[in-house]
């Protein structure tokens, strides 16, 4: 973040970056042999011939696949992929069922093949790359690395692409191709109406963007403020009160001459340790309706009727976060105790001879210590809690819900939450994609502004 | 000791003792609550907490034959054990690779990998379900689909790792080059041993995610009981109309998973410790 450049002059790089480039590639094909030329349309072939087997058949490989999905599979795809399909589902002349397209296989495989050939391109680029350095190698007179070297380079000097190879091809499978399909399933109306394979859909432009932000009449802009406010706002206590409220315990717990640290610190741990779905599940029912906080209660006297902990709006947002701290302190205390420990013994020393109270040493020493040193914690913290699915839905499920709110959202709802509402209860994609695309802006916004202006990201040797 | 001194610390220790009451309370109902008789009284939420007669027939209609609740804690602790370990082998060939080595490309992956962070998880939950499906791994398949799921995006969480490699002297590496280690060897004789807390650590968390989750997991199921982890189905039985029935089996189905993963939680708590205090002075 450091790059103050504008962006202007990075577009301005990059072209001149691509004509270096292109123009690199036309000197390889004049000065290049003929095994270096036929490499430009069958990869591998100079490599081969060059004596690099390893080299040559991973190219080879590499552009047989390639150019197989992308003309055996994929093209059938991309050619319908400005339109999403033409043909919905009817009846053949002799009254079987045609399928038609399926626009979610149109959009999918298409992404796809459009990577392929982006792919194909680069692994194109290296092919030619590692010709001119084979001929310039052999014309200089110098021997080329031999394929026992080229597979070992794997395990040391090229270990990283070994490393790395499974990782980033999962995480290409399964994070990138959904996630630039569901960016683009925003600009569509894929919902319950248009639900491959019997019903196409298509691209529809902003639609979707417009309908989240208009206030009025029909539009989920209402609703999606006053959930994004109450995210907002749960995502704050959430995370600024277990911080503080940790560092309390911690510190309680941390005083010198108190007996059986261990054991205090291992009894908060225990919501830690015992799966959400337990403690989380078990609380709510403790305070439904007819749980057992009302039954004592009423039963006590204390209460006329039950109290409406899940169904009263404001109840249960306070309900939420108060529980949340049970789940939250120990974390907090745990980290708080590790770094309070950290803190100089001969600082607070020196406070008290200056006649500091405990809690202007807390003021003055502790919390700007802690602050500093957890700064990035907090920021990560913040987040996590914006998308803090399991509290609210084992809790609450969103609920109470109302007819003011559109799309199925309640009250506890987080855009999450309602994320997830819209795509399982409702399947209407469309709308979930673009609120995935809200919680995206949402989470860079705060992350680039929190991250310019914390001090220990600023200046490493701040506190001192 | 001072009188002042005394009368703080006797109103910690009050403190701790209203914290630690607060803290277990839950989990002393849900105990309770697990050995109310599903025969002579009512299984699902009732005024009273202590049950009248104890008995164990929640427990046994766990084990009984019309239950899948075996199958469904198999199920978990199969996907937990085999995400533990694949989780971990990637996390640590990531960290190393990004911790350890220079290569073009380096630092874009790592911002590419932080804005993908940015997406909230669900997003992507439809698209997932069509590729799983069509690698025949929902419903019947959901175990080693979940798993695939699981491990393939695993990559991606190597922060808490990489910053303990990060601290582990370069020196090190460089002295074994010297002898003719490769890179390879480096990675498996020296940083893995050196890495023990951090290596626990991370399969501890792997290994306690998947108890947890139920939304993905349905999802994938899709209804198809056998596939259902503990999670899953626990949280149907709360959550169906007849839960009222149900109630005491949940509890009771939910302490058998809380035994055993809070035990083995709170023997390697100080991993756990340590894996999360480095990790949130790293951010």
């Amino acid at each position: 973040m450091g790059d103050k450049r504008s962006i202007g002059a990075r577009i301005g790089d990059f072209f001149s970056w691509l004509g270096k480039d292109l123009a690199d590639i036309g000197r390889t094909f004049a000065e290049g042999d003929f095994r270096t030329r036929i490499s430009f349309l069958i990869m591998g072939f100079g490599q081969l011939l060059r004596g690099q087997i390893v080299r040559g058949i991973a190219m080879l490989a590499a552009e047989i696949a390639l150019l197989y999905y992308i003309f055996g599979f994929g093209a059938g795809y991309l050619k319908d992929f400005l339109t999403l399909g033409t043909k919905g589902r009817g009846f053949n002349p002799d009254g079987t069922v045609s399928y038609g397209d399926n626009s979610f296989f149109i959009l999918l495989y298409g992404i796809l093949t459009i990577i392929a050939i982006l792919m194909l391109l680069l692994v194109w680029r290296i092919n030619v790359k590692q010709n001119e350095e084979a001929q310039r190698l052999l014309a200089a007179g110098k021997k080329l690395p031999s394929n026992k070297k080229d597979l070992y380079s794997l395990l040391d000097e090229n270990f990283d692409k070994t490393l790395l190879a499974l990782p980033v091809i999962g995480i290409f499978v399964f994070t990138v191709l959904p996630i630039i399909f569901m960016i683009c399933v925003a600009f569509t109306n894929y919902d319950y109406n248009h639900q491959p394979p019997s019903q196409l859909f298509t691209w529809v432009g902003l639609e979707n963007f417009r309908n989240i932000l208009s206030v009025g009449g029909t539009g989920y802009g209402k609703t999606f403020f006053s959930v994004l406010g109450w995210t907002l706002v749960w995502a704050f206590f959430a995370t600024f009160l277990n911080y503080f409220l940790g560092m309390a315990v911690a510190i309680l717990i941390n005083q010198k001459g108190i007996k059986f640290k261990k054991l205090w610190r291992t009894i908060l741990v225990i919501t830690i340790a015992v799966p959400q779905f337990v403690s989380l599940l078990y609380v709510s029912k403790m305070f439904a309706a007819d749980g057992l906080v009302n039954a004592y209660l009423l039963k006590w006297g204390f209460i006329e009727r039950a109290i409406p902990f899940w169904t009263n709006k404001t109840y249960a947002r306070i309900l939420i976060i108060l529980i949340n701290l049970w789940i939250g302190i120990p974390y907090m205390m745990l980290i708080a105790t590790g770094l309070l420990m950290n803190i100089p013994e001969d600082l607070y020393e020196s406070a008290k001879i200056d006649g500091a109270n405990p809690v202007q040493m807390f003021f003055s020493i502790t919390l700007p210590y802690m602050l500093f040193v957890t700064g990035p914690f907090l920021l990560t913290q913040f987040i996590g809690n914006l998308n803090n699915f399991n509290v609210i839905f084992l809790l609450t499920q969103g609920q109470p819900q109302s007819m003011k709110l559109a799309g199925g959202a309640g009250y506890t709802d987080l855009l999450v939450t309602w994320l997830y509402k819209l795509t399982v209860t409702d399947s209407d994609y469309k709308m979930a994609a673009v609120i995935g695309i809200m919680v995206f802006l949402v989470t860079a916004v705060i992350s680039l502004v929190v991250y310019n202006v914390l001090p220990s990201v600023k200046d490493e040797e701040g506190f001192q | 000791m001072t009188h002042k001194k005394r009368i703080s610390h006797a109103i910690t220790y009050i403190v701790l003792i209203l914290i630690s009451i607060i803290w277990l309370f839950p989990f002393f109902c849900l105990i309770l609550q697990s050995f109310r008789s599903y025969q002579t009284e009512f299984g699902g939420l009732v005024n009273y907490l202590v049950p009248k007669q104890f008995s164990l027939d929640s427990y046994k209609y766990l084990f009984s034959d019309g239950c899948q609740y075996t199958t469904w804690y198999l199920n978990t602790l199969i996907i937990a054990c085999v995400v533990a370990l694949l989780q971990t082998i990637v996390v640590i060939c990531v960290s190393y690779a990004l911790s350890r080595m220079r290569f073009t490309g380096r630092k874009l992956l790592m911002n590419v990998w932080l804005v993908l962070g940015m997406f909230p998880g669900f997003l992507t939950m439809i698209c997932l379900y069509f590729l799983l499906k069509q690698l025949g791994l929902t419903q019947a398949g959901a175990i080693p689909g979940l798993i695939l799921i699981s491990v393939a995006s695993s990559g991606m969480g190597y922060y808490v790792c990489k910053g303990y490699f990060d601290t582990l002297p370069k020196s090190l590496d460089e002295a074994a080059r010297i002898d003719g280690a490769n890179r390879f060897q480096i990675l498996y004789q020296m940083i893995v041993p050196l890495s023990k807390p951090i290596i626990i650590y991370t399969a501890l968390v792997a290994f306690m995610a998947p108890w947890c989750d139920f939304v993905f997991a349905s999802y994938v199921a899709f209804g198809y009981s056998k596939s259902y982890n503990v999670a899953v189905a626990m949280q149907r039985w709360v959550w169906t109309n007849d839960y009222q029935g149900f109630f005491t089996r949940f509890c009771a189905g939910g302490i058998l998973v809380a035994i055993p993963v809070t035990a083995l939680f709170m023997a390697l708590q100080g991993y756990y410790v340590e894996g999360v205090t480095g990790g949130a002075v790293k951010g």
